[in-house]
């Protein structure tokens, strides 16, 4: 049985926006009453379009905005309640990388400063913190001789590889990826791919990678998690989700992706209409009824519970409401 | 390939007019503060009662005042005091303009809006009125008036360190450096004041000017420097009562008070093309 | 039916720079049929968007050098007088940008902007407006009326770059260049705005010169694909000819770069090295030092273009020999 890593339970993150001295308050619901579980070892892939809530859950879990409900259990520590020590030991337990390999890095710093930043700061001596800087860049693939360099030295896979070599040199569990290939070109990003994936399974790391490449993401994760207006829609086994789409968005997503394929493009499409939609106007009931083709009032009204098939696809829909009656039924 | 950022920057600022130009003149103004009793032939204070306000001849190079004191000493000695004026001033103004602007920038909240009016109010009170108010309270002197310049003046740091921080503070590197544990005044010192640097240098001298011309003009009203100092302010202010009979008195010190202010922008000037190509092309 | 529209010869761009010339373009020549839709593909710094840029002469930094011939129905463009140029733009070629918002002017309604196209062919403003309309409803705009009295900043991206086709189906020019035309939105708009222009293909037998990075958009959309590297077509041919039966080695790595498998099915194949530097002007193939089958020949002469097939060809030393 899989460990769990990272759990949460129904989490929200709500933002505040001021409508002025009398007005009342109204609320973006970044993240709404997710529940998800990451287990050790896993890859995880987290699947959505701007302003889907994919980075605010992603800085919940890093902690670097407090959750507005609920909270983050890291390997069994809840993070709301983590005492000094246990958010120090979490701190290195975590790692990040963000999208954009030029803002990944502090401009002022070399290579070899960043990537020892982390080890100092955590009371590692500067000798034994370069002789780990220098393990880390050849990890990563990366030559000696870009020690002393400046980021605006570095083309955009160089400084891919050194925010991941500086996201390692913690002897981290977990690493949060948030777009880190978005940036490249196709052949950067397969290096930059190909490098994640050794990592991961020589040191037995677990990922969470934020994406909205349907391509990538197939390709990287065990898992999937789709994202839409601040729902978690639809979770399971990145065959399952890709080959077996249950919510009416991931198959709109699915038919929207272009295929890699030139023989698949006469395919049978159903595009979705209308815009991903805003978080500040969200729609009543199921946040995806406006574009949704099998949309029924009920849909505008009640907001879905989540759907557990019996081999643990979820979905969030009312379409599989009786059908779950019959197959829970049926198992039971 | 490899050549050094210093020394890609040495090499444009060589072929930069304005930051040269500027660069030799507070040189110039170093090097006179600091060897001004070689190359003084008196003292700043040292009267002359049988030569009382000479035109400028070979034994005075810029005349003598009504006591006597040969012009050319005091102006060479007066280098030091506006070179304070300018040094303390401008440090001050900097430590309190940057720690306030980084605080309010990195943590917002009350405070920001706290001290963001703070500093919006100081720039509705024209600053030589407020700096005079200052100095009635804490009395006169040349140290005062730099603190009630450097009250009046911290502002315009302050919003610009804030706006520059409220930018880099979403970036990347910095919301990394969090997750793997740094604290917020490592964040603030480390992480985002160096990324401020260039344009604090360049905001500090296109300020200069203005805090040698305020508190010059301080000292010219009687509340900065006081009687025998060789305060340029001063002593043009002494020399007004004697202009029908010395011109110079009132000339000379105005003269290497523009020199002083012109240099410090044009260095200004200079610097800003170098560190902010951006705002050059504006 | 193969009506020849736009013809390049030997196009060449070099860019003046500290201390001689970047070649950014060189000796890059295809042609572009009626209603079809042309991909020019490659990486970032390639030279796909110069190409695009020096067809309408619209290259920003002013110190291009452009030689070679650009045919569009048969008179040479690089001969044009910038008078002969203003006539072209929007009327016979349309173009489309990656970041619409660029291209839209803040301070007038998208509808307004439409419509001075339209009023340049001396149309009413009546006219004028409900043609707007129109073609706002003809690009799928939501609540076209209203839609086309609002502000640039008050459309979503997907929104914006329908008002740029908009603008651009307005005066219904015969080639379309489209410049990432989707790069900033998210797959579902993506989806919509690759329709309207197949759409536009389809009915009006538009030809459209697709400039992207994104191979899965070429997959889905382009009839003829040029593959770019180092500002050389160093591959074109039909898109089931590139993605089927890639001959050179840049293209034949690339599809294995693309992530269209799971990791089970093993690790994605990657290119060493880097491009080398456009400044130094010598003969040779630009992309000896990455490619596995160079040869002593690759470093000193240009390759010859060699044909597969009367619509396939590539440019490599290895001639037929690549499997």
């Amino acid at each position: 049985m899989s460990e769990p890593i990272i759990e949460l339970n129904n989490l929200k993150k709500y933002f505040a926006i001021n409508n002025g001295v009398l007005a009342k308050n109204s609320y973006v619901k970044a993240v709404d009453d997710v529940t998800l579980t990451v287990n050790k070892g896993e890859i995880m892939g987290l699947v959505g379009e701007s302003g889907s809530g994919k980075t605010t859950l992603a800085r919940v879990i890093l902690n670097l905005t407090k959750p507005t409900d609920s909270h983050v259990t890291f390997d069994g520590v809840n993070l709301s309640k983590a005492t000094r020590k246990e958010m120090k030991k979490f701190r290195t337990e975590v790692a990040v990388v963000f999208q954009d390999p030029a803002s990944n890095l502090n401009p002022r710093d070399t290579v070899m400063g960043s990537i020892t930043r982390p080890l100092i700061l955590h009371g590692m001596s500067k000798k034994e913190a370069d002789k780990k800087a220098l393990e880390a860049l050849e990890q990563v693939k990366m030559d000696s001789r870009y020690l002393n360099s400046y980021p605006h030295q570095l083309s955009g896979g160089q400084l891919q590889r050194i925010a991941i070599a500086r996201a390692l040199v913690l002897d981290p569990k977990v690493m949060i990826l948030d777009e880190p290939t978005s940036a490249l070109d196709i052949s950067v990003q397969a290096q930059i791919l190909n490098l994640l994936l050794d990592l991961q399974e020589n040191l037995g790391l677990t990922y969470l990678v934020i994406t909205h490449d349907l391509n990538v993401i197939r390709y990287i994760s065990d898992r999937i998690a789709v994202m839409y207006l601040g729902k978690l829609v639809e979770l399971g086994t990145t065959e399952e989700v890709i080959d077996n789409p249950k919510h009416p968005y991931t198959m709109g997503l699915m038919a929207a992706s272009p295929i890699l394929n030139p023989h698949e493009r006469n395919r049978e499409k159903h595009l979705m209409q209308g815009d991903p939609g805003s978080l500040i106007n969200l729609p009543t009931g199921c946040h995806f009824h406006p574009r949704c083709p099998y949309a029924t009032e009920r849909c505008k009204k009640e907001v879905p519970k989540d759907i557990i098939f019996p081999d643990g696809h979820q979905v969030n829909c009312f379409l599989y409401d009786e059908k779950n009656k019959t197959t829970s039924e049926y198992t039971g | 390939m490899n050549d050094s950022p210093l020394k890609e920057f040495l090499s444009s600022c060589y072929k930069n007019v304005n930051f040269m130009i500027g660069f030799i003149i507070v040189l110039s103004i170093i090097i006179l503060a600091i060897f001004a009793d070689q190359i003084a032939p008196y003292g700043y204070d040292e009267a002359h009662p049988q030569d009382i306000l000479v035109g400028p001849s070979s034994q005075y190079l810029f005349g003598t005042d009504n006591m006597g004191r040969d012009l050319f000493s005091r102006i060479v000695y007066g280098t030091r005091i506006t070179l304070k004026v300018a040094l303390i001033g401008a440090g001050l103004e900097l430590i309190l303009g940057v720690t306030i602007g980084l605080i309010c920038g990195y943590f917002g909240g009350f405070w920001d809006r706290a001290l963001t009016f703070i500093a919006d109010m100081t720039w509705c009170i024209p600053g030589m009125i407020m700096a005079l108010a200052v100095v009635t309270i804490i009395g006169s002197g040349l140290t005062n008036a730099i603190i009630a310049i450097a009250l009046v003046g911290w502002a315009s740091y302050a919003r610009m360190v804030r706006a520059k921080t409220m930018s880099i503070k979403n970036q990347a590197f910095i919301e990394t450096g969090i997750s793997f544990g740094e604290s917020s005044p490592s964040i603030m010192f480390r992480y985002i004041l160096p990324n401020i640097i260039p344009v604090l240098i360049v905001t500090i001298s296109m300020e200069l000017p203005g805090i040698v011309m305020s508190t010059t003009t301080l000292s010219f009203l009687g509340v900065g420097s006081q009687p025998p100092s060789p305060d340029w302010g001063l002593m043009v202010s002494e020399g007004i009562n004697f202009i029908s009979r010395g011109p110079w008195l009132c000339i000379f010190p105005g003269l290497a008070l523009i020199y002083t202010v012109f240099g410090f922008n044009v260095l200004g000037e200079g610097l800003r093309d170098l560190l902010d190509p951006r705002m050059k092309s504006q | 039916m193969n009506e020849e529209l736009l013809k390049l010869n030997k196009l060449c761009v070099d860019y003046k720079v500290k201390g001689g010339y970047l070649s950014a373009v060189k000796n890059v020549s295809f042609s572009i049929n009626k209603g079809e839709i042309f991909a020019i593909v490659g990486e970032s710094g390639c030279g796909k968007s110069t190409i695009a840029h020096s067809i309408l002469h619209l290259l920003p930094e002013h110190n291009e050098v452009i030689k070679g011939n650009i045919y569009f129905k048969g008179s040479d463009i690089n001969q044009f007088t910038e008078k002969q140029l203003e006539g072209i733009r929007g009327r016979d070629i349309g173009m489309i940008f990656q970041n619409p918002l660029d291209s839209l002017n803040p301070v007038y309604t998208t509808g307004f902007q439409v419509a001075e196209g339209i009023m340049l062919d001396n149309v009413s403003k009546i006219d004028a407006w409900n043609r707007v309309v129109q073609l706002f409803k003809d690009v799928k705009m939501p609540d076209a009326e209203k839609r086309a009295e609002s502000y640039p900043h008050e459309l979503s991206g997907g929104m914006r770059q329908r008002v740029m086709i908009a603008m651009m189906l307005a005066r219904m020019p015969e080639l379309l260049i489209a410049d990432e035309p989707t790069t900033a939105l998210d797959v579902t708009i993506e989806a919509q705005i690759l329709n309207i222009i197949k759409e536009l293909r389809d009915k009006h037998n538009t030809a459209v010169m697709l400039i992207t990075h994104n191979f899965g958009l070429v997959a889905e959309v382009a009839d003829m694909v040029a593959v770019m590297y180092a500002g050389e077509v160093v591959e074109q041919g039909t898109v089931y000819d590139i993605f089927d039966n890639p001959k050179h080695p840049y293209t034949t790595l690339l599809m294995k770069a693309l992530p269209r498998k799971t990791k089970k099915e093993g690790r994605l194949q990657t290119i060493g090295g880097s491009v080398p530097r456009l400044t130094e002007n010598k003969p040779g193939c630009r992309f000896e030092n990455r490619c596995p089958y160079a040869m002593d020949v690759c470093k000193n002469q240009d390759p010859a273009e060699y044909n597969v097939t009367d619509s396939h060809t590539y440019s490599c030393h290895l001639g037929k020999e690549v499997k």
